[in-house]
């Protein structure tokens, strides 16, 4: 049985088969982005074990085909078993080794970059300067002490937790955040409109707004905008509900016993530890057009902690790699007057650069180790002897 | 004698490539001349020449404008009559359009190709108000109608901003225009004054002035090319102005430009029927600008001898011919005479490669950039590496083989170089995270030979099929070798496009971290990767053989022509392009035509001509 096992998926069979189906699914899944979007089609298609059929998730939801990730992982099976099972030593097949030693790493390293990296923007307008990033699509509820002049305390609460309209206690916090309403993308309107319901809060700005849950986005360029409502309870009673949302720039302000708090549903934040300072932002064009010909960010880069302070610019194709973050030039805003950089958080980035060099070397030197001795062959013979080969074929 | 047969030919037809190099001097209007002159457009230094192709490739799609005598418009000498004299420009048929349901909302008769901007404008304020209502949908949700009536809407756009970027509307004489101008200027701007002071002012001084500052502010809005350079020795070298935007500045300092004064002369020149005059401005304009704006003059001047000696399609002329010669090389057995043909073409297909690099060297050299920068040069290197390795193949199996792959290679990917032309300016700017000569040189040069060497397998396998199935000619060696040409060139291709995809992937980490963002255009250069792969899997696997091989290579043609075109369609969308644009018409019938190879290359082995005799 185990010996049955080990010869399926040693075999070169097993082999051809994933690789037909990977080609299907990346056709397929490409096409798929037309109606689903990058985001969503990336999600279905590739980063899961399995494709399930309807592909907008509604019922019957039944696996129609193999993901990315399950046929990733067999192809590794598959090529670690066959390697075990045709392995022999030697130079020629030095090559092989190399070229699939280094698609392993490729494979495993960007598994290991869908679970570790973190992708975060750093918006800063020319002046500003701020140690942390924000998230792209997370948000998170921050409850903020802001009784004391000099500074915040807060307790920031990941949307999870309001997805479950669960309830959160903090030892920094003499009250718990109950969530009672909580939709995952929103749109909010002064006015009645069709679709949309009052948002009934008992406290805070906004009970006079009107709301209305919206389907999740899955374009790559839009993100949701996240609403609930929120209850604070005290052991002295409820200080009634309030309405928190990404559509709403201003916090909801309140006291308990003799100190001040705001509520902010914003995007989730990364500290780091040290800060950047927008120097400059700089949008070239070309002579006469409007044509974008670079986008740079001169940036002071600040860490209290070793006492670096230094200059840096980041423009297109050159990113400024600190301490395990990357800073890309990644868009602006529409006065030029502040500058966007996606901060990229990935322990593993080094592993194509090595696949590439390990894949490339072991693909010429099996393409050469064939190629050389076949010309040394061809170029030995005479080139005469194919005119009657030739007069041979049309008789 | 046989011997020297090839080697006449080459000589013959380099002849005739550079014969081309010695044009007979013009008489009457000096148009080439003028269509050296450099302007600034889209971001980069051009002569007017390439203006005048490229705008009117976008509109006609061809680069000619024949007239109803019989006698032919050079793009030049279109453009010229479109600056100077619109008036009559707007008589010449050039707008293209095909679609019936455009036709029929412009009221035109249906029987004719292409039509006059006379024929159109009764009906441009319907066109403008369709396309106010159209420009807010998404391009991919579009109709065919609206996508069409898009297009004519902006060539006539196209059209229109260039009959006032030389001359106000209206202006006959443009030079005595200019004069009077520079006369109202002064006394002009002290009625201006005096007014704003509160004071008596001359009322005809003011209104004088105002009149010639309102026709050039409309120049100033709409003209295209930039083809005034500055007169400060001190200003940035790539701070040129068009020509309403430099008569208004005029009024500051009172001094009419002599760039501006040089093209009134040509405008009055030009349309007083007295070539003389023109040419004089224009020759002497050039004398101005040589010691000032040598490195744009030059640039102009040398682009403009690219577009004139069009080595792209010469070398296409001589592919074709190489192509005839090596197809007759199968099928001949008269004494040498295969062998004959078979080293004629391979010495044809040398010489038009050489035209071939010869071009693309150029190109580079004009762009400052490597040689894939676009789609349209990407289908110009793909046939450049593919006839490499055609070459290759013949010189190190004599058989001919090599040879059709490469002039068929050559001839195809220059014809789809030259359909894709038709957007406009093939030489545009690089946006902002594309404009890296580091990653253009490695990344995109890799993976285009990918692509090249896949399609070279693709190629190889439907000469193995057409000549199995419908000739004698694929003798059991002859099959052999064509196998292991196959797999050494999907070795090579594979090698090329899973280098070329993770530099790709590279470039992306670098410019904004993500290696792998399953992007269209990314998929399609893996999915290249692993059909190769799976390829060469099925080889080793012994799970298929010859013909089975052959088939596989076949669908990598599909394969790649899906990533080089499919994912770009999918882009701008696949419904509403897909059955308007012709490109996606093609792509679709190309895929068609593999499909039935591979059906070809399915059928039993006893219906195959060539293994059913014995040989």
């Amino acid at each position: 049985m185990l010996k049955a096992l080990f010869k399926l998926f040693s075999s070169l069979k097993l082999t051809v088969t994933c690789l037909s189906l990977g080609c299907i699914l990346v056709f397929w899944g490409t096409l798929a982005q037309v109606h689903l979007g990058l985001y969503k089609a990336q999600n279905e298609f590739f980063r899961s074990f399995l494709v399930y059929w309807p592909l907008d998730g509604s019922a019957p939801h039944l696996p129609i085909f193999p993901g990315g990730y399950l046929l990733g992982t067999v192809l590794l099976i598959n090529l670690l078993a066959a390697h075990l099972r045709y392995y022999q030593p030697g130079k020629r097949k030095i090559g092989i080794a190399l070229i699939h030693l280094g698609v392993v790493l490729l494979l495993v390293g960007q598994m290991l970059t869908d679970f570790l990296a973190r992708e975060s923007a750093l918006h800063l307008r020319i002046g500003e300067t701020k140690n942390y990033s924000e998230a792209d699509r997370a948000y998170e509820l921050a409850v903020m002490d802001t009784t004391d002049k000099d500074s915040d305390k807060v307790v920031a609460i990941p949307c999870s937790v309001l997805v479950r309209r669960g309830t959160v206690s903090d030892s920094e916090m003499p009250f718990a955040v109950r969530a009672k309403t909580f939709y995952a993308n929103s749109e909010l309107t002064e006015k009645s409109a069709a679709g949309f319901e009052p948002v009934k809060t008992t406290a805070g700005a906004g009970s006079d707004l009107w709301w209305r849950e919206l389907p999740r986005e899955t374009a790559m360029d839009r993100v949701d905008a996240p609403s609930a409502v929120v209850e604070i309870a005290t052991p002295q009673g409820s200080l009634g509900t309030f309405l928190v949302s990404a559509m709403l720039s201003q916090p909801q302000p309140f006291t308990f016993n003799h100190r001040t708090y705001e509520m902010l549903l914003r995007p989730e934040r990364f500290y780091m530890p040290f800060s950047l300072h927008l120097i400059e932002f700089r949008h070239d064009r070309y002579a006469g057009t409007d044509i974008p010909k670079n986008f740079s960010s001169r940036v002071r880069l600040q860490n209290l902690d070793s006492g670096e302070n230094r200059e840096v610019l980041i423009y297109m194709n050159n990113p400024l790699r600190y301490q395990g973050e990357t800073f890309y030039q990644a868009s602006y805003d529409p006065d030029d007057g502040g500058s966007i950089l996606q901060v990229v958080h990935n322990p593993s980035w080094l592993t194509p650069y090595f696949s590439c060099v390990m894949v490339g070397t072991g693909l010429l030197w099996q393409f050469l180790s064939h190629l050389i001795p076949f010309l040394k062959r061809r170029m030995a013979a005479p080139v005469n002897a194919n005119t009657p080969r030739k007069e041979k074929k049309k008789s | 004698m046989k011997k020297w047969i090839p080697l006449i030919l080459v000589a013959a037809l380099a002849g005739w490539v550079l014969s081309g190099l010695d044009q007979p001097p013009e008489t009457g209007l000096q148009t080439r001349e003028f269509g050296k002159l450099p302007v600034l457009m889209d971001g980069r230094f051009q002569p007017f020449d390439s203006v005048a192709r490229n705008s009117l490739l976008q509109i006609r799609t061809k680069q000619t404008v024949p007239l109803d005598n019989g006698q032919t418009l050079t793009a030049n000498e279109w453009l010229l009559e479109v600056l100077m004299k619109p008036e009559q420009a707007d008589d010449r048929k050039i707008f293209r359009i095909d679609n019936g349901e455009v036709l029929a909302l412009l009221k035109l008769p249906e029987n004719q190709k292409f039509y006059s901007f006379n024929q159109i404008k009764p009906q441009a304020d319907e066109i403008e108000k369709q396309a106010d209502r159209i420009e807010p949908i998404d391009a991919a949700k579009r109709t065919v109608f609206e996508t069409q009536l898009m297009k004519l809407f902006s060539e006539m756009n196209l059209y229109q901003r260039l009959e006032i970027s030389l001359k106000p509307p209206g202006t006959d004489d443009f030079a005595a225009e200019l004069a009077a101008f520079q006369q109202s200027i002064a006394p002009g701007i002290a009625a201006m004054q005096a007014r704003d002071a509160g004071k008596k002012f001359d009322q005809d001084a003011f209104n004088n002035l105002i009149g010639f500052m309102g026709s050039y502010q409309t120049v100033a809005r709409y003209a295209l090319p930039a083809m005034v350079p500055p007169t400060d020795p001190g200003a940035p070298r790539d701070d040129w102005q068009n020509i309403g935007t430099n008569l208004m500045a005029t009024a500051h300092t009172g001094e009419i430009s002599p760039p501006a004064q040089a093209y009134a002369a040509m405008v009055t020149g030009y349309r007083s029927g007295s070539p003389a005059d023109f040419n004089q401005a224009v020759a002497a304009y050039h004398l101005w600008l040589a010691d000032r704006f040598a490195p744009q003059v030059n640039k102009a001047r040398q682009e403009f001898f690219f577009n004139s000696f069009q080595p792209f399609y010469k070398a296409l002329v001589i592919y074709v011919l190489a192509l005839l010669l090596a197809l007759c090389s199968w099928f001949v057995s008269w004494g040498n005479l295969a062998e004959l043909l078979r080293r004629s073409a391979f010495c044809l297909i040398g010489l038009a490669w050489v035209i071939h690099t010869f071009g693309l060297i150029f190109r580079m050299y004009l762009e400052g950039r490597p040689p894939v920068t676009n789609l349209y040069s990407s289908a110009i290197f793909i046939g450049w590496g593919a006839v490499i390795l055609g070459m290759a193949l013949e010189k190190i199996y004599h058989d001919g083989i090599g040879c059709v792959v490469a002039a068929f290679a050559g001839f195809v990917t220059q014809i789809i170089a030259h359909n894709l032309a038709m957007t406009g300016d093939t030489m545009e700017m690089m946006r902002a995270v594309l404009d890296t000569n580091f990653w253009l040189a490695t990344h995109v040069v890799v993976v285009t030979l990918g692509y090249a060497s896949t399609f070279v397998a693709g190629f190889l396998a439907i000469i193995y099929i057409l000549r199995g199935v419908f000739t004698n000619t694929l003798s059991p060696e002859t099959a052999k070798s064509l196998a292991r040409m196959v797999y050494g060139i999907v070795c090579f291709a594979t090698l090329f496009s899973f280098v070329g995809t993770v530099l790709g992937g590279i470039w992306a980490d670098q410019s904004w971290g993500r290696f792998w963002g399953w992007d269209p255009k990314e998929n399609g250069a893996l999915l290249i990767v692993l059909w190769n792969a799976t390829i060469l899997h099925a080889r080793w696997g012994g799970l298929v053989r010859e013909r089975g091989l052959m088939n596989l290579a076949v669908v990598g043609n599909i394969v790649t022509s899906w990533s080089w075109f499919g994912v770009n369609m999918l882009g701008i969308g696949l419904h509403s392009y897909g059955f308007t644009d012709a490109a996606f018409y093609w792509l679709m019938l190309f895929v068609i035509s593999q499909l039935a190879l591979i059906g070809l290359g399915l059928l039993p082995v006893k219906l195959w001509k060539s293994f059913s005799v014995p040989a």
